[in-house]
């Protein structure tokens, strides 16, 4: 029964995720590792294939590349595509209510360094309000900024800086 | 019991684990004193016949200096350079000429390409020798070490020309401290001919970086002005940024991730030990000291908004100087402390602001074109260096009203002016494109002299301490 929510909540965020492909940048960041659990562990409410709740694997499997959202330069506004990406978060976090996360947000290279963690901060938390709007318990959600301190994409292009203006949720675990 | 207990205590604090968490590395000892000392030579006065005005800076920028080996009464051994010292005194010439050369403002020639004077020669130069080989000034000076081995450094300016002495200076250091006594005699020769402030014996804070551009290390570090007594203060587990020395040279504010979260500490360089500024769970970015030392300007973020803080240096409670929807960062006293420059978006784009020191009569003062962020003010009072960014990002400066912009450098990201002490040099941090390495540049308020600083690794975000005493 519960498996068959979680399929059909998986099918929607796919689909929401496909209508707002166009978004994502052409080079997507690495996958997160994944997590393994130890094998000693009993762990019986879980499926026994593929990653487990409570790890950003099982959290990206979900969501697909609605873990991350993108901002233009200098901006911090949520966009009808962050807000899709946003949603696809919701119906997950709703779905798994015992999960923590941190959002980070980033900015690209082309600010300088505090203004830039300061901006970071402003996408971090525009991320969580939009969450909390959608029924996210604000106590569930840490936010952090990196500035520009971590980059994904490392060439200095209007590409790479799209996609390093970003909020990333990222599991605690 | 009691002993042991105190044993165990002290296992503790010297456990390794715990240097890791704070990523601190040891703390370094406390620096020796230098002190003024009369040199040996009779009393004569020093002429006044000859200065040269700043703003004219062609006129004296082709001056030849010579600057031959220092001289020793006798060789002895010292711990400040193996060979004894009669080496010494070649390598504090070495350092002179060097200072001397690469501020651009004279055409130093070292000890190396130059005869060496005995010590009675010192206080009684060969001048003929000197105008011979086209020298218009002449610096000379010894090295003797004393019994207790602290090293007595003498400096002494002359004019070949006049075959007079300018200046002269002594001073008694720590064989450690051998290179300081080279700088001051640097500061003693440049404020002598150019009628401004010293700024060589000073210390620089800065990020030193390294690996690739998406697991870049950063730590905090500090070097003398010129690059030498390089030391790392923290270990690199956490990133270090933006650090700022206290006007005394007794702590350093940056901000590290050392909890997981960016904020703002005090680090206590003679104690290694570190405090937070503020007991806050909000970030804290952006750390500034006042120009006396007694208060600390941060930036604190709070539900996502950026604003500038003010709090007493010795800890207490926190007065918010600014209250808007918009990022506020940073922020520079002037240096008598009653205005504070800082940059907020408020108008939608970076630029820069004064106000009051107490918050008071915020007011916009960049108007040209493009953005302006992180305005320092200078120690002189006059300028405000900033990072202009307009397509590339550049230093520039302004006067305190906004007006008569400069732009003083043309890299493609150039960032984060910090002035020399006495407001003549720029240093910033100069990124290059793509491969994201990073270094410390300098650049004089005519942008003509240009240089990068040596550094062992990529550098990023210095800061220049004041002149030290």
């Amino acid at each position: 029964m519960n498996r068959k929510i979680a399929t059909i909540l998986m099918l929607a965020s796919a689909s929401t995720l496909a209508a707002c492909a166009k978004k994502a940048p052409e080079q997507l960041p690495p996958p997160p590792p994944e997590t393994t659990q130890p094998t000693a562990q009993p762990t019986p409410q879980v499926q026994p294939t593929g990653p487990q709740v409570g790890t950003q694997a099982h959290f990206a499997a979900a969501v697909g590349s609605s873990t991350t959202i993108y901002f233009d330069t200098d901006r911090y506004n949520v966009d009808s595509q962050d807000a899709a990406a946003l949603q696809a978060q919701a119906q997950y976090f709703a779905r798994y209510p015992q999960v923590t996360f941190t959002i980070e947000g980033h900015a690209d290279e082309r600010g300088t360094r505090e203004y830039n963690l300061a901006l970071g901060e402003r996408r971090a938390n525009a991320a969580k309000n939009f969450l909390v709007s959608l029924g996210v318990d604000p106590g569930r959600i840490s936010v952090v900024s990196y500035g520009k301190e971590r980059p994904v994409a490392l060439a200095s292009n209007e590409s790479a800086w799209a996609q390093n203006r970003r909020a990333a949720s990222v599991i605690i675990n | 019991m009691k002993f042991a207990l105190v044993a165990a205590l002290m296992i503790t604090a010297s456990l390794p684990a715990y240097a890791v968490a704070q990523d601190l590395g040891a703390p370094i000892s406390e620096d020796g004193q230098v002190e003024t000392t009369a040199t040996e030579a009779s009393q004569a006065q020093a002429e006044e016949g000859i200065s040269f005005t700043v703003t004219d800076e062609s006129a004296w920028s082709d001056i030849g200096i010579a600057i031959p080996a220092f001289a020793t009464d006798r060789d002895r051994a010292t711990a400040a350079n193996a060979d004894g010292t009669g080496a010494l005194g070649r390598e504090i010439a070495r350092v002179i000429t060097a200072n001397l050369r690469n501020n651009g403002l004279f055409k130093p020639v070292g000890p190396d390409s130059l005869p060496q004077p005995a010590f009675p020669q010192i206080t009684a130069p060969s001048f003929g020798t000197w105008s011979g080989r086209g020298a218009e000034m002449l610096v000379h000076g010894y090295v003797r070490a004393r019994d207790d081995g602290r090293l007595v450094v003498g400096c002494y300016l002359y004019d070949v020309a006049l075959q007079d002495e300018l200046v002269r200076e002594g001073w008694v250091v720590g064989p450690a401290d051998w290179r300081r006594a080279a700088h001051k005699c640097s500061d003693l020769i440049f404020s002598r001919l150019t009628g401004e402030s010293p700024f060589f014996d000073s210390r620089i804070a800065y990020i030193a970086e390294t690996g690739p551009k998406n697991a870049r290390v950063k730590r905090l570090a500090i070097m003398d002005s010129d690059g030498a007594n390089h030391r790392f203060l923290t270990l690199g587990s956490a990133t270090a940024l933006t650090p700022r020395y206290s006007p005394d040279y007794s702590k350093i504010l940056y901000l590290s991730y050392v909890d997981g979260n960016p904020r703002i500490y005090v680090y206590d360089i003679g104690t290694g030990k570190q405090t937070l500024v503020t007991e806050n769970r909000n970030p804290t970015i952006a750390p500034r000291w006042s120009p006396d030392g007694k208060f600390i300007l941060y930036s604190m973020a709070v539900a996502g908004n950026t604003d500038i803080y003010r709090v007493p240096a010795t800890g207490g409670q926190s007065v918010r100087l600014t209250n808007n929807p918009g990022i506020d960062v940073g922020g520079s006293y002037s240096p008598d402390g009653r205005k504070i420059v800082f940059e907020s978006d408020r108008s939608g784009s970076q630029q820069c602001y004064v106000m009051d020191a107490d918050g008071t009569n915020q007011k916009r003062i960049s108007f040209f074109g493009g953005r302006c962020a992180t305005p320092e003010w200078s120690p002189r009072g006059d300028q405000i260096a900033f990072t202009r960014i307009a397509g590339d990002f550049n230093i520039a400066v302004m006067n305190t009203g906004g007006g008569n912009m400069r732009v003083l450098t043309r890299g493609w990201q150039d960032e984060a002016p910090t002035w020399a002490p006495n407001g003549r040099i720029i240093q910033f941090f100069r990124t290059e494109r793509n491969t994201g390495r990073s270094g410390i540049w300098q650049v004089d308020l005519t942008g003509q002299n240009e240089r990068r600083l040596p550094t062992p690794v990529d550098a990023s975000d210095p800061a220049w301490g004041p002149i030290r005493p």
